[in-house]
């Protein structure tokens, strides 16, 4: 975000938004964990939105930021619960999916201005899940996602044409039912076959789409090893940070293929600098 | 009884008990508008692996069955992806009903839903102790509460790939300093009065 003249600041003593966890055990309490982030956030200085990273905390923030303005009664009933740590939520705070600001608040022609080496030649397939399009359809279409493509396009790189962008990687699924989740990515993976990676906006995702392909090829009996990267990471590789900046170490699955097309784009792009 | 030895000894229950007769009663609200039109159904990734559709387990809703509804293993297979709730013709809040029964099947220790209630209850308690989840932790916890040693073994290669690149750190379970008791405590008398 530095590299795109963003200015992040983060929240302190921010704590855990109750995941997918939450919800499953207790109502209120998928409320009130969200809204002791948000209430913290209230806190500080000149903020007004706050930047979430991830799909499943994204949504439990929204849903806080919604009730907040249209349920007082709900809103009162977790300000109780607040108040035990002395918090109040008074619910100004903008609820923002990193997608969001950098599609529409950075955008597709500031991307550009910054590029350093184009990725011209991959061919991507943007993933968006489930949480960041449905059930706030806020910045882009719940059936059929495009608010990724400007984005990669900036970069140089093409768009993968396929119809998967919006399905469920099956979340905490991959560990309490593996059998049902580990489906969900094969169908995943089979239908980006052709492009050289998959690139992502939740880490939840991120690691489903990456960590079982060894085990889902088995499965499948045809290898479904896919290059996956978080959206910031694609797109630093195009604004000049190097791979250790961008934690490339990190990811679960960056396959040959992929490193050595990165690397001949690379070199042709400096060749025509 | 510390919260963990609870989660394990708290006596599971064969069938719906009586009580959640009542618990039904909000969930059928949310649901009572709909017309089978099946549209959750055909829009289900999960749907697959369902023994009921959503459209009958709505059905089963609506007529209170409540041993049909506890017995089945469709809303414990809810993803939570919303696309059901994105398309239903009556604009029915479908995915929350689906979380409301697994509220149920949490708070009345359903037995069928012991392998994910344990899994969610193990994540809130590391939540709980640290006011983050400790990945190492929930884990541990996880598999103490499972008490099935060959659970471990399923995880171990994805665990060593991780630790080895510094994802997840190694802590044993410890108490932590409780950043978020008085908030989980609130939230179990509110809701238990």
């Amino acid at each position: 975000m530095g590299e795109l003249g963003a200015e992040l600041v983060e929240i302190e003593d921010w704590t855990c938004c109750g995941a997918s966890a939450a919800e499953a055990t207790s109502y209120l309490l998928s409320l009130s964990l969200p809204a002791c982030i948000l209430a913290k956030a209230e806190k500080m200085d000149d903020t007004s939105q706050i930047l979430v990273p991830c799909s499943a905390c994204y949504l439990n923030l929204k849903k806080v930021e919604e009730i907040s303005r249209n349920n007082i009664e709900l809103l009162n009933k977790i300000n109780t619960v607040l108040q035990e740590e002395n918090l109040h939520l008074q619910g100004k705070m903008k609820v923002r999916h990193l997608l969001d600001i950098l599609a529409r608040d950075i955008g597709p022609a500031k991307i550009f201005a910054n590029l350093k080496s184009p990725l011209t030649g991959l061919n991507i397939a943007p993933y968006y899940g489930c949480q960041c399009l449905r059930p706030y359809s806020v910045f882009d279409d719940p059936e059929e996602p495009r608010s990724m493509e400007p984005v990669i396009e900036a970069v140089g790189a093409k768009i993968h044409p396929w119809d998967m962008g919006g399905r469920c990687c099956g979340a905490s699924h991959m560990t309490t039912k593996p059998d049902v989740a580990l489906e969900l990515v094969a169908a995943i993976l089979k239908a980006a076959k052709g492009a050289d990676a998959i690139v992502t906006v939740c880490p939840m995702c991120q690691m489903n789409l990456e960590a079982y392909q060894k085990k889902i090829s088995g499965m499948s009996g045809e290898d479904l090893s896919m290059t996956i990267l978080y959206l910031p990471q694609f797109l630093g590789l195009a604004l000049g940070l190097s791979e250790q900046d961008l934690r490339m170490d990190l990811n679960l699955s960056i396959t040959k293929a992929f490193r050595d097309k990165l690397n001949r784009t690379q070199i042709s792009a400096d060749i025509h600098r | 009884m510390n919260r963990l030895e609870k989660i394990e000894s708290e006596q599971e229950s064969e069938t719906a008990p009586a009580p959640v007769i009542d618990s039904l009663a909000p969930i059928r609200d949310m649901v009572s508008a709909c017309i089978q039109c099946g549209t959750c159904t055909g829009s289900c990734p999960n749907a697959f692996a369902m023994d009921l559709t959503p459209r009958q387990l709505w059905y089963n809703v609506i007529r209170g069955e409540k041993e049909t509804i506890f017995h089945s293993k469709t809303f414990s297979l809810c993803s939570v992806c919303y696309y059901c709730t994105l398309r239903c013709p009556r604009g029915l809040p479908l995915t929350d009903a689906m979380s409301a029964l697994k509220q149920i099947a949490a708070k009345e220790n359903l037995a069928p839903y012991k392998k994910s209630v344990r899994f969610y209850k193990s994540f809130m308690e590391s939540v709980r102790r640290h006011g983050r989840v400790r990945e190492m932790e929930f884990m541990t916890l996880y598999f103490m509460v499972m008490k099935n040693p060959l659970l471990p073994f399923r995880f171990a290669p994805l665990g060593m790939k991780l630790m080895s690149k510094g994802k997840v750190s190694v802590e044993l379970p410890s108490k932590g300093s409780g950043t978020l008791e008085a908030i989980f405590r609130k939230v179990e008398e509110l809701e238990n009065s």
